[in-house]
């Protein structure tokens, strides 16, 4: 299934650069990575041929090895190795209408991110070049390796996974992303961690409501209190006034019900509503 | 005589002018009056109750047994309740007392109900606080798993919650913190200890003396749950899903109505709707005056409280219906992520709309790969069918659909005081009906003031309340609401029924009508306080019986040590609580025949003196007919 996606556009390209090199010798026009400098420069003294024709014979070998293997190589790197992490975007999910399309830049910008978070973990000089991505999709997902800036070794998935998980925050914000629309497949999202108020909220509530509905008794016991002592006062008001208003009259003092009426004879009680059993 | 004596019988006057002025409290207004026996009537179970049966029992087709049953069962019941108590102007004990001595039990009884519904509803008001005082936090408590804070452990959330759920976890242990049985319970949680005191406060606030203070609070008790029902069908009709909910809801299936059980809970949801035989509309009618039109009051309310549960199923239904719909997509959404990631097609390609027809290409093109993903079977008619009632309905079902709705600590806020305010309305009646008898019987010794005898109830009631902040005391909630708030209320209303229309009299009765309001009641309420009301109450009591005894007495707990966890374990009850149970049901419905066979022992024992002792300065031609 990889095989597939091997054959995408930068091999062909390279492959009918090797070609058309080959069949024009004309000079090299691909930048050599130092390796395979090291390699041209190793073959120089080996074989009979006239220096100049044996140099850029070496030249375009070693041009079509790296063209087609280079890739391979980074290739079986990428994706085979236990050291890649795979990424997954979902930049449409994320920010809908206001999605920016992923391209080359946007994978350079991905690359440089990466390197400064492995700068920031590692303390060592990364390039953009040192991140390897591959198995690019229309997801948008791929794979990355990085390689380390001076022995050309892969940097172990655990370094990757540490660097960046300290710097998650800075390499989301440069997408306009979150921990679940950027997704490092092998890197679970950090937990936010609550914020944890000095007292719980809660008891706030609690303390206003217990508060008002206290008071609301207190005012209420209160002025019941105060109702029945006026009331206790006013009788005893009443009742000097009674006393004083008896001593003009006569000794004897009829007792009569307010609100009695006279014409009710109490010998004629209505008739209950017991029943009679 | 002298000054002094005069002085005494001026303060014996005194004295008699107090109490004869000093009669029976009234309420200020009839609105407030109204008010309180609406509040009484509509509770927490027309919101929990009403729309889950509506759900379950065919929708639309189930408002037909409901109706019948108001009509034929709820409003004789009704009216019967409020005209005795503004008749004799007594609460419950008084009034089966004076109806007949032999039936003084039934008013017991309706007092030992109103006390032990009072203990356990008022905890619930204590979870409803507690869930509102949560509400003012963001984000809210319930919305994600609390992560697991050992720095050496690894990382991650609760395994409780992540197991189950976010609102399952904050409901069975942040809140109620569960024990696995009955049979642990567990110390009394602190943080529900003080929820419950606040609640009782409360109460107390508004109960302090007794139908003055009632009436002002029903202002706002009574009416506010409207409000907030108004806003929220406003806002859930706006929400997509609603509709589908509603349909849902509303689709009539008449062929439930062959099924016998959906008479049955119609019947018994009328009954317990209308806060029958609790004492409460009795005490409360006690204090109107007797020329009151009880016949329009019991139209009033009975018809206020069955369209509020309707009114009440069209916001509950559109939430639940935005959250199935929300839920449905969620599910359509994990599928299409694992589509999209394995096939690595671009994102936002597949979308809800096109997803039917990617997963039918895919499955064409690499069908076994699309097999190995193992993708969920969403069906938004599963969802709708995931139905609760009770606390489940309010506590897990309704806070979930909340986190999903913007602006999720407003609604919250609002549906809580909603709760707040239906509970406390309710216990307001559960509450007076046990004052009220009490005041009548001259319990209460005069040197205390009402408000310090009321201040002693709602200390007694919390102090028995605290069974229910233990770690089992849902369970405990459980058994008292199965047990207690049911059949004893069936036999209480029946023998209320007969006692009137049999012993009291009915022409009697007809006659104390009509010189209260003028009018006397026509062959429709005669036909049903005769014949049908008792019938009905006789059936429904019988069949309510059979199909409890039938059902074995399990219950269904909350362990997350159990291999199917987060499926609720369904234990059996151990000995001694089926004891329980059946005590609580068989303990307020025992002093009906208690009393009457202590009065007949009283009666015998007379006769027997009587006849042994024949009293020589009686005239025996005028013997008193016992």
């Amino acid at each position: 299934m990889f095989l597939h996606d091997f054959l995408h556009l930068p091999v062909r390209l390279h492959l009918t650069a090797c070609y058309s090199l080959l069949s024009t010798r004309q000079g090299p026009q691909v930048a050599l990575t130092p390796a395979a400098q090291a390699r041209v420069f190793k073959y120089e003294g080996a074989s009979g041929l006239p220096r100049g024709l044996r140099m850029s014979l070496n030249l375009v070998i070693v041009l079509c090895l790296t063209a087609v293997l280079g890739p391979t190589l980074v290739h079986t790197l990428c994706s085979g190795s236990t050291d890649a992490n795979k990424v997954r975007l979902s930049i449409k999910t994320a920010l809908g209408d206001e999605a920016y399309d992923w391209d080359e830049s946007e994978m350079f910008l991905f690359k440089a991110t990466i390197a400064f978070a492995m700068r920031k973990c590692n303390k060592k000089q990364y390039e953009v070049s040192n991140i390897q991505v591959c198995n690019a999709t229309q997801r948008v997902s791929f794979w990355f390796v990085v390689t380390d800036p001076k022995t050309e070794d892969l940097v172990s998935g655990k370094d990757v996974e540490k660097a960046v998980r300290m710097s998650r925050n800075r390499i989301n914000s440069a997408f306009l992303l979150t921990d679940k629309t950027l997704e490092f497949v092998n890197i679970p999202p950090t937990l936010a961690a609550p914020v944890k108020p000095a007292t719980p909220p809660w008891l706030i509530v609690f303390g206003v409501v217990i508060g008002l509905v206290g008071a609301g008794i207190a005012a209420i016991l209160i002025s019941t209190f105060i109702q029945k002592k006026r009331e206790r006062g006013g009788i005893k008001e009443r009742e000097e006034d009674e006393e004083e208003e008896a001593g003009q009259r006569n000794g004897v003092f009829c007792t009569v019900q307010e609100g009695a009426d006279s014409n009710i004879n109490p010998g004629f009680i209505e008739d209950d509503p017991f029943t009679k059993l | 005589m002298g000054t002094k004596e005069t002085d005494k019988t001026a303060d014996i006057s005194k004295a008699e002018v107090l109490t004869t002025t000093d009669e029976r409290p009234k309420w200020d207004n009839k609105v407030q009056y109204l008010l309180t026996c609406i509040g009484f009537a509509v509770g927490l179970g027309n919101v929990w109750r009403f729309p889950y049966l509506c759900q379950v029992y065919g929708g639309g087709a189930f408002l037909i047994p409901y109706l019948i049953a108001l009509v034929f069962e709820g409003l004789p019941l009704l009216y019967l309740e409020l005209a005795i108590g503004q008749r004799l102007r007594m609460g419950s004990i008084g009034v089966w007392n004076s109806t007949s001595p032999y039936l003084g039990g039934v008013g017991i009884a309706s007092m030992v109900v109103s006390f032990l519904v009072g203990v356990f509803y008022n905890t619930i008001l204590a979870w409803v606080l507690w869930y509102f005082f949560h509400s003012f936090q963001n984000p809210l408590p319930w919305r994600s798993c609390p992560i697991l804070n050992n720095i050496t452990g690894e990382s991650g959330y609760v395994r409780e919650c992540e197991l189950s759920s976010p609102v399952n976890y904050f409901w069975y242990r942040e809140t109620l913190n569960i024990t696995p049985t009955i049979e642990t319970s567990g110390p009394p949680q602190w943080w529900l200890v003080i929820c419950l005191a606040t609640a009782w406060c409360i109460v107390y606030l508004c109960f302090i003396r007794g139908i003055e203070t009632i009436g002002k609070a029903a202002y706002i008790t009574a009416t506010f749950p409207y409000l907030v029902l108004t806003i929220f069908l406003v806002r859930a009709l706006t929400l997509p899903g609603a509709m589908a909910g509603l349909r849902y809801l509303f689709t009539p299936e008449w062929e439930i109505l062959k099924n016998p059980k959906v008479w049955l809970d119609a019947a018994t949801q009328i009954f317990f709707s209308l806060s029958l035989a609790f004492g409460g509309l009795i005490a409360f009618s006690s204090y109107n005056p007797q020329k009151n039109n009880c016949e329009q009051d019991a139209l009033i309310v009975g018809c206020i409280n069955s369209a509020t549960s309707i009114y009440a199923s069209i916001p509950i239904f559109a939430i639940l219906g935005f959250k199935a719909n929300s839920t449905y997509e969620d599910c359509l959404n994990n599928n299409i992520a694992s589509l999209t990631n394995a096939f690595n097609i671009g994102d936002q390609n597949i979308t809800l709309d096109n997803y039917e027809n990617w997963l039918a290409h895919l499955n064409a093109t690499d069908p076994t790969k699309v097999a190995n993903l193992h993708l969920k079977v969403c069906d938004l008619h599963t969802f709708l069918d995931q139905s609760a009632s009770g606390t489940g309905l309010a506590f897990i079902v309704f806070t979930e659909a909340v986190i999903k709705m913007p602006g999720s600590q407003v609604w919250a806020v609002l549906f809580f005081i909603m709760l707040f305010t239906l509970g406390l309305s309710s216990m307001f009646g559960n509450l007076e009906g046990v004052l009220t008898p009490l005041l009548d019987l001259k319990l209460v010794p005069k040197c205390i003031p009402k408000e310090i005898f009321t201040g002693f109830m709602c200390v007694a009631y919390f102090i028995f309340g605290l069974i229910f902040t233990l770690g089992s005391g849902n369970y405990w909630l459980e058994i008292f609401n199965s047990y207690v708030g049911s059949v004893p209320l069936l036999v209480i209303a029946f023998f209320e029924i007969t006692a009137v229309v049999y012993i009291y009299g009915i022409d009697r009765f007809n006659d104390d009508i009509v010189w209260m309001t003028g009018r006397r009641p026509n062959i429709f309420w005669q036909a049903n306080w005769r014949v049908i009301s008792p019938l009905m109450l006789l059936i429904v009591f019988l069949a309510y019986v059979a199909v409890q005894a039938m059902q074995a007495l399990t219950y269904s707990t909350w362990n997350p040590n159990y291999a199917d966890f987060p499926m609720y374990e369904v234990l059996p009850y151990p000995g001694w609580v089926c004891a329980i149970c059946i005590l609580l049901t068989i303990v307020p419905c025992i002093f009906i025949p208690l009393v009457a066979l202590y009065r007949l022992i009283l009666l015998l024992k007379k006769r027997v003196e009587l006849l042994r002792r024949p009293n020589p300065c009686e005239n025996e031609g005028y013997l008193r007919d016992m």
